[in-house]
């Protein structure tokens, strides 16, 4: 029955077999464009120094290698150190964020909560509005204290009020009020009713505003790079950022090529850089096909207003 | 006070003591309210915490616009206090330079163009997607086409440079490969504004056209049998059938786009052309030059009043452009 719907769809939106062709040819173009990047970088980490040197960077370099990989082994401390800042980070941050923004929005969300309306605008108002860099750079530093600090990194990103309001209508629709009146009469609190019942119902919304706030935390560096100076704590963006900003500088003043060969020596390696692109990127580009589904579904889930 | 004829309507002024004892039971009334609410006040309290810092209290931090900013080691309070009024000088300053200009220029013209972009790349890639054959091939296509969305800027940066990158580069060697003189494109502004509206549009069209690509799947089927039936071409049938079905789509991305036409991507404009100097003229937005001087040159009056400029035109926008949605289509409205 399935089979036979899906195939007359099929039949009816699409295109004839020429034109299917050359759109079919075009979309793959701009897809492997998508992928073409990445590829490159991966081709770069893993093509010898010397080569790199002389020809440059290139799809298919003469002399491959290991080099980079190895290397970013031997310096492996800084690395492991900032892969262990993002991991933290992102763990904590995710479960803070999942935790804040599902409850904020189940009591909005619930029709017997009186001081719900006031909760909404509360919320609501703070989307309209940006405080601005500076004004959350002299709290953050000046009242908070939080510069140099792990917190500095997890609480700019801890709540997010748009993903509330999603989640409120989420919840509102997949959490049926009567279920709750019911576990009520039989006694349950609410603490009982939100873990027992209502998160249960709610995975599918969880999930995706955890995945939102893991992509966010792993892809941050910008808190990093208004609020860190203590190198023990600068996560994995940032530490590429700042070996990117060193190459930049020395291949800036060195005038010529000989120069720049001979000041490499010092600075991580070009494959070494890129290897090091390529392991922050790897959990993404492996993952995020299988988490993609949650993702457009999450599109989508907060699209009835009410 | 005794009342002899109590049958009658009179208003009588409240005794202090029935004023006291009515705000009492108010207050009882309160407190119960609370009681009856905890578990729900419990689990809201997190989040209201974290917007009143980094929401409520920020937005009146925002005074040091109007002030000479000076931090002071007794803390935040002291800090505000003890820095001197300065009226609108800060304003002043920020617009008699020539960079109030160019930043307002680049931050528009930037989002306007990425606005149009996207709007005719993505629905084109969606329209196109929804009619292929093969619908396992469609999947992968857009799995390839949303990576770059899921990537941070730092990354892209790199990405930009393994083809931008004066020694190395692959546009330079395949330029001096064909005999042409390598250009050192951090040092030229001209081709700039094209890199960034391709970096921006690239890393977004996934995101985009899917989002219409989702639009376009849930029209009804039957829509286009009929209009086979009429004798409608393929291109006849994404004209009135596809294409007037993404229209309110269409209308509440560009109107919410349009709300927030002064907010700039600070990663694009910042990380892409790695902060270099001497493509400030082109690659200055609010959002990068608001960075800027907080930090390098540490001229917090100065940025703060571009950051407090950004954030009310951008409210204004917004609002505006709420407005619109609601006098066109109310369900699409933000509020």
């Amino acid at each position: 029955m399935w089979r036979k719907k899906e195939i007359s769809t099929v039949e009816i939106r699409s295109f004839g077999p020429g034109a299917n062709l050359c759109f079919n040819i075009l979309v793959a173009l701009f897809a492997i464009s998508c992928l073409l990047p990445l590829i490159f970088i991966i081709v770069i980490s893993f093509s010898s120094e010397h080569s790199l040197v002389t020809n440059g960077y290139q799809f298919w370099p003469a002399q491959w290698s290991m080099a980079g990989y190895e290397y970013l082994s031997r310096m492996s401390g800084k690395l492991l150190n900032a892969l262990g800042v993002t991991l933290l980070v992102t763990v904590l941050g995710t479960a803070i964020n999942a935790t804040f923004t599902a409850t904020y929005a189940y009591s909005i969300s619930r029709s017997s909560f009186r001081y719900r309306r006031f909760f909404t605008l509360f919320c609501l108002i703070t989307m309209l509005f940006t405080p601005g860099m500076v004004a959350n750079y002299i709290v953050m530093t000046n009242l908070l204290q939080l510069k140099d600090t792990l917190w500095a990194l997890i609480l700019p990103m801890a709540v997010s009020p748009f993903n509330i309001i999603v989640m409120r209508t989420f919840f509102k629709r997949q959490v049926n009020e009567s279920i709750i009146e019911a576990a009520r009469i039989d006694g349950a609190s609410e603490m009982r009713i939100f873990c027992q019942i209502v998160l249960p119902l709610a995975v599918p919304g969880i999930a995706t505003i955890s995945l939102f706030a893991a992509l966010g935390y792993w892809n941050d560096w910008f808190n990093a790079l208004l609020y860190i100076q203590n190198t023990r704590l600068v996560p994995l963006q940032y530490l590429l950022m700042q070996i990117q900003s060193n190459i930049q500088m020395l291949s800036q003043n060195a005038t010529q090529g000989a120069q720049y060969a001979t000041g490499l020596s010092n600075i991580p390696k070009e494959a070494t850089q890129m290897a090091m692109v390529v392991i922050s990127v790897a959990p993404i580009a492996l993952s995020y096909p299988f988490f993609q589904k949650y993702f457009v579904r999450g599109l989508t889930i907060g699209g009835v207003k009410e | 006070m005794p009342n002899p004829e109590p049958e009658m309507p009179t208003v009588q002024p409240e005794t202090p003591e029935e004023k006291a004892a009515r705000k009492k039971e108010n207050r009882q009334n309160f407190w119960y309210s609370v009681r009856d609410n905890t578990p729900l006040l419990l689990f809201v309290i997190p989040g209201a915490i974290w917007m009143i810092f980094f929401f409520y209290i920020p937005v009146f931090a925002n005074v040091v616009a109007f002030k000479d900013f000076q931090f002071d080691p007794n803390g935040f309070v002291a800090s505000l206090a003890r820095s001197p009024w300065v009226g609108f000088k800060n304003f002043e300053f920020l617009f008699s330079s020539n960079a109030a200009w160019v930043i307002t220029r680049n931050t528009v013209l930037y989002n306007l163009g990425f606005i149009s972009l996207n709007l005719i790349i993505s629905v084109f890639f969606a329209v196109v997607m929804s009619q292929l054959r093969n619908r396992r091939l469609t999947k992968v296509y857009q799995t390839s086409m949303l990576l770059p969305y899921f990537l941070s800027w730092v990354i892209i940066s790199y990405f930009v440079y393994a083809f931008l990158s004066p020694n190395q580069g692959l546009l330079n060697s395949m330029i001096t490969g064909n005999g042409g003189k390598a250009i050192s494109w951090y040092n030229a502004p001209q081709f700039w504004p094209f890199i960034l509206l391709f970096v921006g549009t690239w890393k977004g069209i996934g995101y985009n056209s899917i989002l219409y690509f989702a639009s376009a799947m849930s029209i009804d089927p039957t829509l286009f049998e009929a209009a086979e039936i009429d004798g409608a071409n393929k291109w006849q049938q994404i004209k009135n059938v596809t294409l007037p079905a993404l229209v309110p789509l269409m209308t509440l991305m560009t109107i919410l786009a349009i709300g927030n036409i002064f907010r700039a991507d600070f990663g694009l404009f910042y990380q892409v052309p790695q902060n270099s100097g001497s493509l400030y003229n082109v690659t200055s937005v609010l959002d990068t030059y608001i960075y800027n001087g907080l930090t390098a040159t540490g001229d917090i009056g100065m940025s703060s009043a571009a950051a407090l400029y950004q954030s009310l035109v951008g409210f204004i926008l917004l609002m505006t452009s709420n407005f619109i949605v609601r006098r066109v289509d109310p369900e699409s409205a933000l509020f």
